[in-house]
C-alpha cells in the first residue's frame, strides 16, 4: 500500500466522518438558537455552551473570553437576534481575529526577487520536513525552480528523510553530513540556489523546543549567515504548528518570533480530530497569519488556509 | 514543567488568604480561577469541570475542621484530588515474556522512534536486558534509517526489512529472530497514525494480535491540547494499552494532557521524556507531579538523580581534602562535571521547592558552567593545586587564555575562596555561620 492508496482511502473516510459530525454540529447551533431567540441578551447557559465548544477546540481561555465579550456587545447593541444572525456574528467575530496574509500573496506565487528564501522552523515532531516536501511540490507544480537545504543535521536520519522528499518531488537538495553546522548547510543551499538561478530555496531546520536558549540562538545564526548572500533572507519564516498542540503553541509562536521573526504559520495534522483553535489566539495576539494547512501524508496534502472553512470546522464537533 | 499552572494557582489561593473560612461565595471565584488555570494548562474542559466540582465538595465539607487558613485547606484538597486523579504509585514494566514484547503506538511526531531508543537504552543499561529494536514504520520516509541511527548510538541491534511493506510480517520475523538470538526484550516501533484513520488503526490492531505484547505503550506529546481526550481513548479502544509515555516534558508546556489521559483511560503514565538525548527518560511519579503542580517542588527526583550519579569514593576523597583545607580547582572542576552529569541544570533547579517560579525567566542551560570551566582549564597544574599562587599577572594570563575578562577571573577566585570557607564550616557543623555567608554571597555566578 503506497502513498496513493492511503490517500484515496482517507478521502472516503473523511466523507463518513463528515456525515457523522452533521448531527452534533446541528445540536450545538439548535441549542444556541433556542436559548437566544427573541432575547436581547445572550444567557449564561448559551455562553457556557459556546465556551465549551471553543475551549474544546483549543481556542484557550483568553481568546474565548474575547470572542464571548464581542458577541455580548453585538447582542446588546443589535437587540433581537435570530439563529441565522447569531450564527453569522459568531463566525464573523472569530474570523476577525484571524490575520490576513500580510503580503497579500495568494496561492503559490512569489514576489519578484530571486531566490526567494524560506526558512521552516518549529518544535520537534510537528511535521516540518513533510510540510517542506509538500510545499516544494506545490512550487514545482507552479513552474518554479526549487532547491531544498537539509539544515536539520541533528535528528537521526532527518537528512535522508528530506532526501527522499527531494527525489519524490524531483528537486535538488543541498546537504552535508549529520552533525555538521546547520548554518553552513543553509549558506550552501542559498549559494546553490543563486548559481542555479533557482526561484525558491526552502531551508529545513531541526526541531527544537522554544525554551532552549542555545538552540533558538542557532536559528538566529542560520539567518545571519544566509544574509551574507542575500541581505533580505529569509524572506519568509514559516512556523509549523501541530494542530493537536494545546496552549503551549502560543508560547512556541512567541519564542520563535523572538528568534526569527516568524512571518506565517503552517498548521499540520488537521486531518485528525484536533481543531487547532490555538491558531486563532496566535494570529490575533502576534499578528501572524496562518498560510497553509496540512491535511495528510500525501504529496498533495497541503492547502492554502481558508478562514471560513477553518471557522466552520470549529463547530463540526 | 507545571510552573505556569503553579503561578495561577498561587494567584487563585492568594485571593482566599484574606478570608477566615471557605464558603460557597468566596470559593466560587477561586474555583473558577482553578478551572481556568487547568484548562489553560490543557486539561480537558470536562475533566477540569469535574475536578473543580469535586474540590468544592471536599473543601466545603472541611471548613469546620480547619477554618483558620482556607487557602491551605484548599491547597491540600486540590493537591490530594490532583494526586488521586493522576493515579496511585508508579507502575513498572511487565517484562515477563520470553522474549517480552513492547509495542509502541501513537500519533505522528509524538516521539515513538526516539522513545523506542530511549527505552531500549534504559532496559539495556539499568536492567541489563538484551534488547532488539524493530522498525515497523514502513511509511514515513527514512523512518527505518532513523531507528538504525538510534540503535547504533546506543549499541542495540535493529531488525528491519526495507523491502517488506507488511509491518505484521516484519514484527513476526523480528520475534523469531529474537528467540534465536537470545534477546530478552523486543521493542516494536510503529508508524504514526491518526486515531480516525481506520485502515491504519486496523493495521496496528493486527500487529498487536500477531506479537501479543506484554506492554503496549501509547506515546503522547505532553504539549497535546484538548484532543488528548479523543486520541487517548481511541487508541485505548483498539489496543487496550498497558501504559503511556509522555514526551517532550523538557519544554515549558503545562502538561495538562497528563491529567486528562490518566482520567479518561485510567492507564498509568510509565515514563516521561525529558530531552533529545538517549538517557533523557524518567519514570513517572504521579504524587511527585502533583507536588510539583502545587509548588512543593520535586525534591525526591532531585535526590534520586543525585544518588544515581554520585561517586562515593570521589566524594570521600573530596571530603578529606576539604577537611584539610586542601580543596582546589581540580576538585572544583570534578564537582562541576558531576553536577553536569546529573542533567540539565535548569531542570535540576526547577525541582527545588520555590525555585521553579524564580527560575522561570532565567536562562540557565548546560553551558552555564562553560565560562568557569574555561577559566579553570586555563590555569596551570600548579595554580589549580595551589590557588594562592594566582597573582595579578597570572590572572591576566588566565583571562586571555580562557577568553574571559580579568573581572570574571577575579569573581571566580573570590567565589572559590568563599566556597572553600563555606565547605570548611560545613565540616565543622557551623550551619548558622554558613547561612549568614550564603546571604552575603547573594546569588552571583552559577553556584
Amino acid at each position: 500500500m503506497g502513498i496513493f492508496g492511503k490517500l484515496f482511502s482517507k478521502e472516503e473516510k473523511k466523507e463518513q466522518l463528515d456525515q457523522g459530525l452533521e448531527k452534533t454540529k446541528a445540536s450545538v447551533f439548535s441549542k444556541l438558537s433556542k436559548a437566544i431567540a427573541g432575547k436581547s441578551k445572550v444567557d449564561d447557559e448559551v455562553l457556557d455552551e459556546l465556551e465549551e465548544v471553543l475551549i474544546s477546540s483549543d481556542v484557550g481561555v483568553n481568546t474565548t473570553v474575547k470572542i464571548i465579550e464581542a458577541i455580548e456587545e453585538r447582542v446588546s447593541r443589535d437587540k433581537y437576534l435570530g439563529t441565522a444572525e447569531l450564527n453569522q456574528i459568531l463566525r464573523e467575530e472569530i474570523a476577525n481575529l484571524l490575520q490576513d496574509a500580510l503580503d497579500g500573496s495568494q496561492g503559490f506565487e512569489l514576489p519578484a526577487h530571486r531566490p526567494h528564501v524560506i526558512m521552516v522552523v518549529g518544535v520537534n515532531g510537528v511535521g516540518k520536513t513533510t510540510t517542506i516536501g509538500k510545499l516544494a511540490y506545490q512550487y514545482k507544480q507552479a513552474g518554479l525552480e526549487v532547491v531544498l537545504g537539509a539544515a536539520d543535521t541533528f535528528r537521526a536520519a532527518a537528512v535522508d528523510q528530506l532526501g527522499i522528499w527531494s527525489e519524490r518531488v524531483g528537486v535538488p537538495i543541498v546537504k552535508q553530513a549529520m552533525g555538521s553546522d546547520p548554518a553552513s548547510v543553509a549558506f550552501d543551499a542559498v549559494q546553490s540556489a543563486i548559481s542555479r538561478k533557482a526561484d525558491v530555496v526552502i531551508i529545513d531546520t531541526a526541531g527544537r523546543l522554544h525554551n532552549k536558549v542555545n538552540l533558538m540562538n542557532e536559528l538566529s545564526k542560520i539567518k545571519r549567515v544566509m544574509q551574507k548572500l542575500v541581505p533580505e533572507a529569509p524572506h519568509e519564516v514559516l512556523l509549523v504548528l501541530d494542530a493537536s498542540t494545546g496552549q503551549n503553541a502560543l508560547e512556541q509562536a512567541k519564542q520563535f518570533s523572538k528568534a526569527t521573526e516568524v512571518s506565517a504559520l503552517a498548521l499540520t495534522k488537521l486531518d485528525g480530530t484536533a481543531k487547532g483553535g490555538v491558531a486563532i489566539g496566535i494570529s490575533d495576539q502576534l499578528q501572524i497569519p496562518v498560510k497553509y494547512i496540512g491535511v495528510g501524508e500525501g504529496i498533495e496534502d497541503l492547502q492554502l488556509f481558508d478562514k471560513d472553512a477553518f471557522v466552520n470546522s470549529l463547530f463540526e464537533h | 514543567m507545571f510552573d505556569n499552572l503553579q503561578d495561577k494557582l498561587d494567584k487563585a489561593f492568594h485571593v482566599l488568604k484574606g478570608h477566615g473560612q471557605i464558603t460557597e461565595v468566596n470559593v466560587a471565584d477561586t474555583l473558577k480561577e482553578i478551572r481556568r488555570a487547568l484548562v489553560d494548562a490543557d486539561v480537558s474542559f470536562k475533566i477540569a469541570k469535574e475536578f473543580t466540582n469535586t474540590v468544592k465538595e471536599k473543601a466545603l465539607g472541611e471548613k469546620v475542621l480547619t477554618s483558620l487558613k482556607p487557602g491551605q485547606v484548599l491547597t491540600k484538597v486540590v493537591h490530594d484530588e490532583m494526586a488521586r486523579l493522576m493515579g496511585g504509585d508508579a507502575v513498572d514494566l511487565n517484562l515477563e515474556g520470553k522474549p517480552s514484547v513492547i509495542l509502541m503506538a501513537g500519533l505522528q511526531g509524538s516521539g515513538k522512534t526516539t522513545h523506542s531508543g530511549k527505552l531500549a537504552n534504559h532496559l539495556k543499561r539499568k536492567r541489563t536486558k538484551k534488547v532488539l529494536l524493530v522498525a515497523c514504520d514502513v511509511y514515513r520516509p527514512a523512518a527505518i534509517d532513523q531507528l538504525h541511527v538510534v540503535g547504533e548510538q546506543i549499541g542495540v541491534e535493529v531488525f528491519s526489512d526495507k523491502e517488506n511493506k507488511n509491518p505484521v510480517d516484519i514484527a513476526e520475523k523480528a520475534i523469531a529472530h529474537a528467540k534465536q538470538n537470545g534477546h530478552n526484550v523486543v521493542i516494536v516501533d510503529t508508524a504514526g497514525r491518526l486515531a480516525i484513520d481506520q485502515e491504519m488503526m486496523t493495521e496496528i490492531r493486527n500487529i498487536h494480535e500477531a506479537v501479543k505484547p506484554q506492554e503496549t505503550l501509547f506515546v503522547v506529546d505532553s504539549m497535546t491540547g484538548q484532543d488528548a481526550v479523543n486520541t487517548a481513548k481511541a487508541f485505548n479502544d483498539v489496543l487496550d494499552y498497558e501504559g503511556v509515555i509522555l514526551t517532550k516534558l523538557d519544554g515549558d508546556t503545562r502538561g495538562g494532557a497528563a491529567l486528562t489521559i490518566r482520567t479518561v483511560v485510567n492507564k498509568p503514565i510509565k515514563f516521561i521524556g525529558t530531552g533529545e538525548k538517549m538517557d533523557a527518560l524518567d519514570v513517572f511519579h504521579p504524587s511527585r507531579m502533583a507536588d510539583r503542580i502545587l509548588g512543593m517542588g520535586d525534591v525526591v527526583s532531585l535526590v534520586e538523580r543525585a544518588q544515581e550519579q554520585f561517586d562515593e569514593d570521589e566524594a570521600r576523597r573530596v571530603q578529606k581534602k576539604i577537611a584539610k583545607n586542601q580543596f582546589d580547582f581540580d576538585d572544583f572542576l570534578g564537582q562541576i562535571s558531576q553536577i553536569k552529569k546529573m542533567g540539565n541544570v535548569k531542570d535540576l533547579m526547577g525541582m527545588i521547592p520555590g525555585m521553579g517560579k524564580m527560575m522561570k525567566n532565567v536562562d540557565i542551560d548546560d553551558d552555564a558552567f562553560k565560562g568557569v570551566e574555561a577559566i579553570i582549564q586555563s590555569m596551570t597544574k600548579e595554580e589549580r593545586a595551589n590557588p594562592k599562587l594566582i597573582n595579578g599577572s597570572r590572572r591576566q594570563r588566565i583571562a586571555s587564555g580562557s577568553g574571559t575578562s580579568i573581572q570574571e577571573v577575579n569573581q571566580l577566585m573570590k567565589q572559590f575562596s568563599e566556597m572553600s570557607k563555606m565547605m570548611k564550616m560545613m565540616q565543622g557543623g557551623g550551619a548558622k555561620k554558613m547561612a549568614n555567608m550564603m546571604k552575603g554571597m547573594g546569588g552571583r555566578g552559577p553556584f
